[in-house]
């Protein structure tokens, strides 16, 4: 057994796992944390993304004994209860999601993206830099939409690591 | 994924030890093609003994023209770096370039070329670089690192610390990727200092990477795209699979090469 320790949403969290439990089981399973999805388990469609260190990994893809010592944050750790965080927001006003599924993971990658892209994004950036997300039912317009619509709210240098 | 241990090593000495003390382990970088391997039950390794800590594997120096890429040094952070894009911007576009973000994110340099993919970016940027490769017992250069299909020259307990490479004058990668896997199916590195050329190819080769001397020779005369369209790409071993045939593959090299040298021909460095 591995000790997993990790700071999880602002949040000093200890836990055992098995040398070979993914990051993303502990995460669902150990912590709760059921916001982090497991969509194709074969490091494709992104539905598992989290910040490890204020990157985007793929959870699915990664041991939490690797993870160990990190911080992470998931869908769980932005915004707080009381006010959406801006991508959450633009998700919502452009009606960037349908079954909800890839949902977290698309946020996730977005908020690295548009950490990444201080100077603001345009559309073909945006689906080149979802190349590791996959929607089966929006077609990616309202995502892109949402995209772009909270890079331009977000504005130049606000964006944190979330 | 089958049991394993994982050990976190904190220096090459002591990841070497680990792995002399494994029964069956196997040397675990930024994990992208490992644990997907583990997952799918096609690899299991008794041990995993992480590098990703190690300092001595990290970072990147540039000196004068002189370039060191630490082994778990991330495509990230090689496709950001300033220093390198500003006498390298290919291999900081090439490392922009591989798989996706989260993979870049996590994905190393030691690990791409330890793996040894036949459709790997990597192995063609070091072989036209002239590359060496500098592990935890030698260095050697890179067209003797790299072996065939997935196999390197590295010895079971020999770990890579470092590549290193003097930048070109010029030079440009160009690749056509699987629009699925976003692996290539057919990728050309040129390299170009004064009058020495080099051509490397992966993506295409069934041996893994290859240098296409034909192509190098052709430019030499004339550094030109059209100075390639009197060269032959055989076909006879070059990979055939559901995606591409050899002779698809062939004329893709030919196509990837003429674009990486308009590339060069066409901008300052």
């Amino acid at each position: 057994m591995a000790k997993v320790e990790l700071f999880v949403n602002g949040r000093a969290v200890t836990g055992e796992a098995e040398d070979r439990t993914l990051l993303v089981h502990f995460l669902r399973e150990t912590l709760g944390l059921t916001g982090t999805h497991v969509g194709c388990d074969t490091s494709q469609c992104g539905a598992c993304v989290v910040h490890v260190d204020g990157r985007a990994v793929k959870s699915c893809t990664m041991l939490a004994a690797q993870a160990s010592g990190s911080t992470i944050t998931t869908i769980e750790g932005l915004g707080s209860s009381g006010e959406l965080h801006p991508l959450q927001v633009a998700f919502r006003e452009n009606h960037a999601l349908q079954c909800g599924f890839c949902t977290p993971g698309m946020i996730m990658t977005s908020v690295d993206m548009i950490r990444r892209h201080p100077n603001g994004l345009d559309e073909s950036t945006v689906r080149d830099e979802l190349e590791g997300n996959i929607c089966r039912c929006t077609g990616y317009h309202n995502i892109v939409k949402a995209v772009l619509d909270a890079s331009d709210k977000m504005g130049k240098g606000a964006v944190k690591a979330a | 994924m089958y049991e394993t241990q994982y050990h976190r090593a904190a220096s090459v000495e002591e990841a070497a030890r680990l792995m002399a003390e494994a029964e069956d382990g196997k040397f675990l970088a930024g994990g992208m093609t490992l644990i997907p391997t583990m997952k799918q039950r096609l690899a299991s390794p008794s041990d995993l003994i992480d590098l990703r800590k190690i300092e001595a594997l990290k970072g990147i120096t540039v000196e004068g023209r002189t370039v060191r890429i630490g082994a778990v040094t991330t495509h990230y952070d090689v496709s950001t770096n300033e220093e390198l894009a500003k006498i390298c911007p290919a291999i900081t576009s090439l490392a922009g370039h591989i798989g996706d973000p989260q993979v870049r994110n996590m994905g190393t340099i030691g690990g791409s070329i330890a793996n040894n993919d036949p459709a790997a970016d990597y192995p063609s940027a070091l072989v036209a670089l002239d590359a060496t490769v500098i592990t935890s017992q030698r260095s050697l250069p890179a067209s003797d690192f790299f072996v065939g299909l997935f196999e390197t020259a590295l010895e079971p307990n020999e770990i890579i610390v470092a590549v290193e490479f003097v930048a070109p004058d010029k030079a440009a990668y160009k690749k056509f990727p699987n629009p699925a896997s976003l692996y290539a199916m057919a990728g050309v590195f040129v390299a170009k200092s004064g009058d020495n050329i080099r051509v490397a190819v992966t993506g295409a080769g069934e041996g893994g990477v290859f240098r296409l001397k034909d192509a190098e020779t052709a430019l030499a005369g004339n550094f030109s795209p059209s100075a390639l369209d009197s060269i032959a790409v055989e076909p006879d071993a070059l990979l055939s699979d559901m995606h591409a045939s050899a002779d698809y593959r062939a004329n893709l090299v030919k196509v990837m090469a003429k674009r990486a040298v308009a590339e060069i021909a066409n901008r300052p460095m």
